[in-house]
């Protein structure tokens, strides 16, 4: 099974990557109870920030 | 850290309030499943921002706080045997058995260890092959993966002196019996973000269906929660009832595959009982025959006849919504997370532990 270390703000672990076979080094991971269960897509992760800025602007057209 | 704290940011968190006050005509129930989503809420007070015609119940999702009291004694027995190491999540410990818990053994000189992930458990059962290695295999689909693979290993390399005590439960039966009691106020819920990184989320898609109602994959970030909650109104005011996905940083709708052929290869669904609730049909998982030999209650075997103490503690009702941890009697009074009467005290996702930490009583 592929160990990888991982950090968490500071500190690093062991962490067992059997599911998430296409991990690389440089990726984020979702780790739970010492096995990663998702590499995090970076691209969906500034969703929540577009989302926001879209609401944003209709509220404050002038300043889109 | 990245990736987190910008999920924290409270100027973008009154941003998204302000989205919901707008699309808020109507008084609108809302259920988190999840008891890290519970724990958020409390901690950083998001029913505040919310308008006061959105309320937030907090569901069932809460692993210590569901494991059964039949297995709480079955592990306090097991634990107190003279061979054994019992090693256990540090959650589980203070949860009230009939009579013990499990810190009692330990008091009493019993081979107690806490560790962070079931292999820990595999490791000290290879170190020590004299003894009888024994995990409580407790958790949500979140924990199966790495239970499973525990299990799976364990076989794999002939490891014969572990055993797992089985309390796996899953999300989607616990759905559908809440929005089938007639107490149910339930009009949209947020699902958990990392039980569906790894069964995906299909499942929810009948489900939605059926009862009509909207259901949003919803992360555990204060920001994550509150778009949640701004997607599920939106819907609600739209007349909507569809399965939408706010955590797709890491939630795919099929789930993590790999993760859920070991589940598949080692466990299968199964009836549960959930504290406080009752047995839920097809909730749960059990081990496969071709494993049970891993199966503590099989190595184990031992009747107990469990009794709850507490006539005072509601936590069924809490873990239901039915009722807030605040309208408990007991809460902050005689019970408290130093002495818990129920196990939504003991957990840190469980919600009376919640509100007794960041609420002023
Ligand atoms: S506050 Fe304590 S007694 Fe009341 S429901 Fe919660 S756990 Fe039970």
């Amino acid at each position: 099974m592929r160990i990888g270390q991982v950090g968490f703000g500071g500190i690093s672990k062991e962490i067992n990557l059997a599911y998430v076979p296409e991990a690389k080094v440089g990726n984020y991971v979702i780790v739970h109870v010492g096995f990663a269960i998702s590499i995090l897509n970076e691209e969906e992760a500034h969703r929540v920030f577009e989302t926001l800025h879209e609401l944003n602007a209709m509220d404050n057209p002038d300043l889109s | 850290m990245k990736y987190v704290d910008e999920y924290r940011n409270s100027k973008e968190a009154e941003l998204f309030a302000n989205a919901i006050r707008k699309s808020t005509t109507r008084p609108w129930t809302l259920m988190e499943i999840c008891g890290g989503q519970t724990h958020s809420i409390a901690k950083y007070s998001l029913q505040d921002l919310l308008p006061e015609t959105i309320s937030l119940l907090h569901g069932p999702g809460c692993p210590v706080c569901v494991t059964p009291i039949n297995l709480i004694d079955k592990a306090v027995h097991i634990a107190a045997q003279p061979n054994v190491i019992f090693c256990s999540f540090g959650d589980m410990l203070r949860v009230p058995g009939s009579k013990e818990n499990l810190l009692t053994v330990k008091s009493k000189g019993g081979d107690l260890r806490i560790v962070y992930s079931p292999l820990d458990a595999l490791k000290i059962a290879q170190d020590n092959p004299q003894k009888e290695v024994v995990f409580f295999a407790i958790g949500f689909e979140t924990t199966a993966p790495a239970n499973a693979m525990a299990i799976y290993k364990a076989k794999l390399d002939d490891i014969n002196n572990i055993s797992f005590l089985v309390s796996q439960v899953i999300v989607p039966p616990a759905i559908r019996s809440i929005l089938g009691s007639s107490e149910n106020r339930v009009q949209g819920f947020l699902a958990a973000g990392h039980v569906c990184t790894v069964m995906g989320y299909q499942e929810y898609e009948p489900i939605s269906q059926q009862y009509r109602i909207p259901i949003v994959v919803t992360g555990f970030e204060p920001l994550d929660i509150l778009q949640g909650i701004y997607l599920c109104v939106k819907q609600l005011e739209e007349g909507r009832a569809e399965v939408e996905n706010q955590y797709s940083r890491s939630v795919r709708k099929e789930g993590n595959l790999s993760a859920q052929k070991i589940i598949q290869e080692v466990f299968q669904i199964v009836a549960r009982h959930w504290r406080g609730i009752g047995e839920i049909a097809q909730s749960g998982l059990g081990l496969r025959e071709a494993y049970a030999q891993f199966d503590a209650e099989n190595k184990f075997p031992h009747e107990v006849h469990s009794q709850e103490r507490s006539t005072e503690c509601i936590s069924g009702l809490v873990l239901q919504g039915i009722k807030k941890p605040n309208e408990c009697q007991a809460f902050g009074k005689s019970c408290t997370p130093e002495s818990p009467l129920g196990a939504t005290m003991v957990s840190t996702e469980g919600a009376c532990a919640a509100y007794y930490r960041y609420q002023s009583v």
